[in-house]
C-alpha cells in the first residue's frame, strides 16, 4: 500500500537519525517485564480484582496485542505499563526500571476524544517535543514531519473538532510518536471507527510502525485486528482478568488488506479461536473448582 | 462548514491522495469525483449554492435586527403617549418626563463636562474592582477546583456571603474602609467575585481525565498540565463567569454610588431625584443600562479568541 509518500518517509528517517545521535535511539529499548502482577481496585468489602497473576515479557520491537472480552482488565494492564495505576502486587519494569509514573518513553494512543480541543492539530503534535524541552521552532518542525507521516499536513492549522474520527486518531498517533517513545501503548485506538476506516487505519499503522520498530502494546477485543496487526497475541479472560494464552502470529510482513481474506489468515484465526475457547473453558473450570 | 464537509470526505484512508503529505481537502474530493468536468460543474453549483445561502442568512439576520429596533421604538412611542396624556392607571406617568424632554436634557449633559466626569468615575471603579475580582476569582476557583482542602475551606464562606446583596454591605464597608472610594470599589469587587469563582470551579472540575493522562504521557509537569489542559478546558465556563460578573459589578457599583460618593453615574441618578431634575434620572438609568451592556459585550469580545477552538468558533 502506498500510504506514506517517499518524501515524508525520508523526513522521518532524517529525524530519527537526528534523535539517534542524541541518545534517543529506540533500538534495543522498550523491553517490558510483568511479573506476578495483581491489580485491585477499591477497599475491603467493595474490591475488584482487575488483573490477577499476570506474567508477561515483551521484547524490544515486538508488536503485541492484548486480546479479550470487555471488562477483562486489558486497559488496566495497559494503564499499569503506562504508569497510571500501580500494581497491588508483583513487579512491572520497562527496560529494567520499575514503572511508577507515566513518562514520555511510553507514548499512549487512546480510544477517542484525547486531543487537546483548544490546540490546533499541529500544536497537539508539537506538545510532546515542547514538554521535552525543544524550542517552539523545533517542536513545530517535528510536528509537521509527523503530520506528513500520517498524511494530515494540510490540516495542521485545523482544530480537532473539525476532523473526522479517523483523522483525529491519526493525529493521536502522530502526537504519541513525536516523542520517539520506545513503547507505544494503544487502547482500542480504532474501536470507535467504522469498519472501512478501521481497516485503513490498521494498514496505515503498520506502515508507520515499519519506520519505527518500537515496541507496541495494542489492546483490542477484535480477533481479526489482533491477528492482522501483531507478532504475538496475549489473550486475557474475564473476572478476574488473567492471561490465558500467548499466541505467536508468524504471518509475513508487510501485511495488507488482502491478507484478511487469505487462507493462511483464516487458518490462523481458526486456531486462535479454538485455543481461546479451550483456554476460556479451562479458566472457568479452574475458577469453579476454586470457588 | 466547508471544512467539515471536506474532512468527512477525507476520512477513508484508501486514497493515495489522502495520505500523501501535501494532499489537501480539494485533492481528496477530486479523487472521489468520477471525472473532471463533472467535478467542475459540481464546484460551480456548490459555489452558487453557498452564495445564495450566505445572502439568505444575511437577510434573515437583518430582519431580526429590524424587529429588535422596532420593538425599542415601540416602547419609546408608548412612553411618549403615556407621558403626554398623563396616564395614571395605578402606575403614574404624570411626573415622568417626556422622551423629547429627556432627549433635550441629554444634549445639554453631553455639551457640559460634569456628565463625563460621572461616567469616568464609574468606569474607573469598575475597572479596578473587576480587575481584582477576575485575578482573585480565577486563582481561588482554580485552587478550589484542584484541591478538596481548598474547596472545603473556602466554599462555606462563599455560600454564606454570596446571598448578601451589595446594599447590605454598605454600612460595614463604610465602617471598615478608609475612604468612600475604597468602600464603593470593595462592594463592586465583592459582587463580581462570586460569579468568577463559582464558574471557574465548575470549569476546572469538568477537566477531562483522558486529556490529563494524555498530557502526562507526553511528559507534561503538573504546572504544564495546569496551563495547557486545565485552564483552557475551564475557559468556556470562566468566560461565562466573567460576563455574568460584569453585570453584577455594575449593579453593585450603583448600590454603592447611590448611598455615598461625590461622582459616579449612580450618584448622578440619585442626586437628580433629590434635585428634582427628572429627565436626568432617565438619562442616568439609560446610561447605566448602556454601559453595562457594552462592557459585558466587550468582555465577551475580548475573550472570544480564547474560545476560537470551540465548534461555534467562539463567536459571541
Ligand atoms: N479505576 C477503577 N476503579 C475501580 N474499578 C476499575 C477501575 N478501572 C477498571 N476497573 C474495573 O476493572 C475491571 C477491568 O476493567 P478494564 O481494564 O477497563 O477492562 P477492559 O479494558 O478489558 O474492558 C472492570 O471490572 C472494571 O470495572
Ligand atoms: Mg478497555
Amino acid at each position: 500500500m502506498n500510504a506514506v509518500s517517499p518524501d515524508s518517509r525520508l523526513a522521518v528517517l532524517d529525524h530519527s537519525r537526528l534523535k539517534a545521535k542524541s541518545t534517543r535511539n529506540v533500538d534495543g529499548r522498550g523491553n517490558i517485564k510483568v511479573s506476578g502482577v495483581d491489580i485491585e481496585f477499591g477497599h475491603q468489602g467493595a474490591r475488584t480484582v482487575a488483573v490477577k497473576q499476570a506474567n508477561l515479557e515483551i521484547n524490544s520491537g515486538e508488536f503485541v496485542c492484548l486480546l479479550g472480552p470487555s471488562g477483562c482488565g486489558k486497559s488496566t494492564l495497559l494503564n499499569a505499563i503506562a504508569g497510571f495505576v500501580n500494581p497491588t502486587r508483583g513487579e512491572l519494569t520497562v527496560d529494567g526500571k520499575t514503572v511508577t509514573e507515566p513518562g514520555p518513553d511510553r507514548g499512549m494512543v487512546f480510544q477517542q476524544h484525547s486531543l487537546f480541543p483548544w490546540k490546533s492539530v499541529q500544536d497537539n503534535v508539537a506538545f510532546g517535543p515542547l514538554m521535552a524541552g525543544a524550542s517552539r521552532a523545533e517542536a513545530s518542525s517535528v510536528a509537521r514531519t509527523f503530520l506528513s507521516l500520517v498524511g494530515l499536513a494540510a490540516f495542521a492549522d485545523a482544530y480537532p473538532a473539525n476532523l473526522s474520527g479517523g483523522m483525529q486518531q491519526r493525529v493521536g498517533i502522530a502526537r504519541a510518536l513525536a516523542n520517539y517513545p520506545s513503547v507505544l501503548l494503544m487502547d482500542e485506538p480504532f474501536g470507535a471507527l467504522d469498519a472501512q476506516t478501521r481497516i485503513m487505519m490498521q494498514e496505515n499503522l503498520l506502515e508507520i510502525w515499519r519506520e519505527f520498530r518500537n515496541t507496541v502494546v495494542f489492546v483490542t477485543h477484535d480477533i481479526d485486528e489482533a491477528v492482522f496487526l501483531s507478532d504475538r497475541i496475549v489473550v486475557m479472560s474475564a473476572s478476574p482478568g488473567r492471561i490465558i494464552a500467548d499466541i505467536k502470529v508468524s504471518l509475513p510482513r508487510p501485511r495488507e488488506q488482502a491478507l484478511l481474506t487469505s487462507p493462511e489468515f483464516m487458518v490462523l484465526k481458526r486456531q486462535c479461536l479454538e485455543l481461546i475457547r479451550e483456554q476460556t473453558l479451562n479458566a472457568f473450570q479452574q475458577q469453579n473448582k476454586a470457588g | 462548514m466547508n471544512m467539515k464537509a471536506n474532512a468527512a470526505m477525507a476520512t477513508p484512508v484508501s486514497h493515495p491522495a489522502d495520505l500523501a503529505p501535501d494532499s489537501h481537502a480539494e485533492a481528496t474530493v477530486e479523487a472521489h469525483a468520477p471525472d473532471q468536468t463533472q467535478e467542475q460543474a459540481d464546484d460551480v453549483a456548490q459555489a452558487a449554492h453557498a452564495r445564495i445561502a450566505a445572502r439568505h442568512a444575511l437577510m434573515e439576520k437583518s430582519k431580526r435586527y429590524l424587529v429588535r429596533t422596532a420593538a425599542l421604538i415601540m416602547a419609546v412611542v408608548f412612553w411618549h403617549l403615556a407621558t403626554t396624556h398623563d396616564v395614571n392607571l395605578f402606575v403614574n406617568f404624570e411626573h415622568v418626563p417626556e422622551p423629547l424632554q429627556v432627549g433635550e436634557a441629554f444634549m445639554g449633559e453631553l455639551a457640559g463636562s460634569e456628565f463625563y466626569l460621572h461616567i469616568a468615575h464609574s468606569l474607573e471603579r469598575i475597572a479596578v474592582a473587576y480587575g481584582l475580582a477576575v485575578v482573585l476569582g480565577v486563582t481561588l476557583g482554580v485552587l478550589m477546583g484542584r484541591s478538596k482542602w481548598a474547596e472545603d475551606i473556602i466554599l462555606p464562606y462563599i455560600e454564606l456571603l454570596r446571598p448578601i446583596p451589595a446594599v447590605a454591605w454598605i454600612p460595614l464597608a463604610i465602617l471598615m474602609l478608609p475612604t468612600e472610594q475604597s468602600s464603593i470599589v470593595f462592594i463592586t469587587f465583592l459582587g463580581a467575585l462570586f460569579p468568577v469563582v463559582l464558574n471557574t470551579v465548575h470549569g476546572v472540575e469538568q477537566t477531562s481525565g483522558v486529556l490529563v493522562r494524555a498530557a502526562r504521557c507526553l511528559g507534561a509537569s503538573n504546572r504544564s498540565i495546569l496551563w495547557h489542559v486545565i485552564i483552557p478546558g475551564a475557559m468556556p465556563s470562566i468566560v461565562t463567569g466573567l460576563a455574568v460578573a460584569m453585570g453584577v459589578a455594575w449593579f453593585s457599583l450603583l448600590a454603592g454610588e447611590i448611598i455615598s460618593g461625590q461622582y459616579g453615574i449612580g450618584y448622578f441618578t440619585w442626586t437628580s431625584y433629590t434635585l428634582i431634575q427628572y429627565p436626568q434620572i432617565i438619562i442616568g438609568m439609560l446610561t447605566i443600562g448602556l454601559l453595562g451592556t457594552l462592557s459585558t459585550l466587550l468582555v465577551r469580545k475580548a475573550c472570544s479568541p480564547l474560545l476560537r477552538w470551540q465548534p461555534t468558533g467562539g463567536r459571541v
